[in-house]
């Protein structure tokens, strides 16, 4: 299969006070054409900097990619300028946010905002745009789309509101489209109902999609491959049926033991012990062994290495690269 | 409106007459007896029981008649003629300037933060609210009036003469206009819609006046709505300073006699023109936010 995108060993860092902090150290994952792939991983892993990485919107921070690379339709986007990196942004690569409550400019009108993208990207006079605005409303199913080009985003309710935020997303056809945690502020109803839209758009328009989301559920019905990070690292990616059947690494192992299961009577739910480290203060060796039940004593002083297991998966542990060498030597 | 006024109208008449001192005797004068000082009080009406003379005071108004000055004898209406316009056309031109580059500072201080413009900016606003304005006003003078020769020192006769004090009294403002600018973007600029705006791949110079700005001007537009009413009213010390024919010396000058119907007809002018502001800037909120369109 073709990749569309190849994130390697992608670093981000932010500068306070003088000193540099580095969140993401050395992301690698991959995302082919036509496929959604989940980034699953707790809350602080640097899963939505990755995405902001990728689309290079760092303005307003000090944060900056400080290592590895970015490859788009073969070309590396690290070296863009911002110039270059506009012309991407909204027209190549899209984003939806978590929050359709305060992603979309409360004082100007839906129409007007979904207009912009399509003035920026698109050779069409102002007559065929205001016309692709309501074709891809209807297309996104929002109802009465010609009356709500001249309402405000207060009159709409969150589920309108992110397939608003979708319409604009789909409006200059991207080849890849960031989801950030799109149904995260949504009630369950609505989250079906938005996921289902963007699994039957993804499908249609044969766009690749880059999920993130800390919700295992979303990701066994969306996703057809999987990477989960840890600490700003990828530390298993396969696909998600060999995820789900036979998790390799042992935080993935939690994550997925710590998920309720119907039918499953359990008088307490199972969790991961600890939280995730500061990235300041980071642990000696794998990030995740002080939290790990299998941790061995070169967990703790030295990080291991992404091993390939085949079949497009990879994992980064002590216990799958020591097996290894046991197996080959 | 016309609630509100009629109790203004009772606040002020009622509160003039509070003021300590007679005016009956100010009017005749140092030397005059007891006896001529009541039969002046008669003729001015200020022996009548109160209630009689915020009557009379009200009927009086209601048929255009401000009543007339005790001090010069002119009418109120008279007195107002050639002053009124100067303050008016004066407060245009202090709050004139000073939103343009109130807003023009504060934006660029919020967009470069913590590099030059910003503190280049800041230096500014701080020395504009710093600066008094009979400071400010007798500095300008002694450069422009009275070494350079540009404009004159004092007086309202040609437009040159508004310039300096309309400096003077717009640099306060502006510099307050640029700090509440500054910090009201600074905020928008990290909402979530500036960041969807950037990731359409809309240009800094696109999402900064269409986006941010228009969403940050709330809390500007009640600032320059306060100040604006505050200038109506004339400012004493800079028509001092500039010998400048205004309101406010006007007043000043009615306080200090007891001239009781200027006093009146003064507040109850800056009443309605305060009301008058407060609405415009009722109407500016509905049209800088939607949200407040729909409530009412």
């Amino acid at each position: 299969m073709e990749k569309l995108l190849q994130v390697n060993q992608l670093e981000t860092q932010f500068t306070k006070d003088k000193q540099k902090l580095k969140i993401l150290r050395g992301v690698s994952f991959h995302i082919n054409k036509g496929e959604v792939l989940g980034l699953v991983g707790e809350s602080g892993c640097g899963k939505s900097l990755t995405s902001l990485s990728i689309m290079k919107l760092f303005k307003g921070t000090s944060g900056e990619i400080s290592g590895g690379s970015i490859s788009f339709k073969g070309e590396d986007l690290t070296h863009k300028t911002e110039r270059e990196m506009r012309k991407i942004r909204g027209k190549q690569m899209a984003m939806i946010f978590q929050e359709p409550m305060t992603s979309l400019n409360p004082v100007m009108k839906i129409g007007e905002q979904l207009l912009e993208p399509i003035r920026l990207h698109l050779a069409l006079n102002e007559k065929q745009a205001k016309e692709h605005v309501i074709f891809i409303l209807k297309k996104v199913g929002i109802p009465r789309a010609e009356e709500i080009v001249y309402e405000f985003p207060h009159q709409l309710s969150g589920g309108m509101r992110q397939r608003i935020m979708i319409a604009m997303a789909m409006s200059c056809n991207p080849q890849l489209l960031i989801a950030d945690e799109p149904t995260t502020a949504l009630d369950v109803t609505i989250q079906a109902q938005i996921l289902e839209l963007m699994k039957q758009l993804q499908r249609e328009e044969g766009m690749s999609v880059l999920l993130i989301t800390h919700d295992l559920g979303v990701v066994a019905e969306m996703c057809d491959r999987v990477a989960v990070m840890y600490a700003g690292r990828v530390v298993e990616e396969a696909n998600v049926f060999d995820l789900f059947e036979s998790p390799q690494h042992p935080y993935t192992k939690g994550l997925i033991g710590s998920v309720p299961k119907i039918g499953q009577r359990k008088d307490k739910l199972t969790s991961i012990k600890g939280n995730v480290p500061d990235p300041g203060n980071m642990p000696k060796g794998c990030k995740f062994a002080p939290r790990c039940n299998e941790a061995m004593a070169i967990c703790l002083e030295e990080e291991p290495h992404a091993t390939d297991l085949g079949n497009g998966r990879m994992c980064s542990c002590w216990m799958i690269e020591e097996g290894r060498k046991n197996v080959y030597a | 409106m016309i609630p509100i006024l009629f109790i203004v109208s009772i606040l002020i008449f009622f509160f003039t007459h509070l003021i300590p001192g007679d005016p009956a005797r100010l009017v005749a004068g140092k030397d005059a007896t007891l006896e001529e000082v009541n039969i002046i009080r008669a003729e001015l009406g200020l022996d009548q029981p109160i209630w009689d003379q915020y009557i009379t005071y009200m009927s009086n108004l209601f048929q255009g008649d401000l009543g007339t000055s005790l001090k010069t004898g002119l009418p109120v209406s008279e007195m107002f003629a050639d002053r009124f316009m100067p303050s008016i056309y004066l407060t245009f031109m202090s709050m004139g300037w000073a939103l343009v580059l109130g807003l023009l500072i504060g934006t660029l201080s919020a967009v470069f933060k913590n590099k030059w413009p910003d503190y280049f900016g800041m230096v500014t606003a701080v020395s504009g609210i710093s600066m008094p304005g009979f400071w400010l006003g007798l500095i300008l003078i002694q450069i422009f009036s009275v070494q350079l020769g540009w404009f004159p020192t004092g007086g309202a006769e040609s437009w040159k003469s508004y310039i300096l004090p309309s400096i003077t009294l717009g640099a306060g403002i502006m510099s307050m206009l640029a700090r509440f600018t500054r910090s009201s973007l600074l905020e928008t600029l990290r909402a979530d819609f500036i960041r969807t705006g950037r990731a359409k791949g809309l240009k800094e110079s696109v999402v900064i006046p269409k986006h941010a700005l228009r969403n940050s001007l709330i809390p500007v537009v009640t600032i320059a709505g306060l100040q604006f009413g505050f200038l109506l009213g004339g400012s004493v010390v800079v028509e001092t300073v500039f010998s400048f024919p205004g309101m406010g010396r006007l007043l000043i000058d009615s306080i200090a006699f007891r001239d009781y119907p200027v006093i009146q007809a003064e507040l109850l002018l800056f009443s309605i023109e305060f009301i008058l502001v407060n609405l415009i800037v009722d109407i500016m909120y509905s049209m800088l936010n939607p949200k407040i369109r729909y409530v009412t």
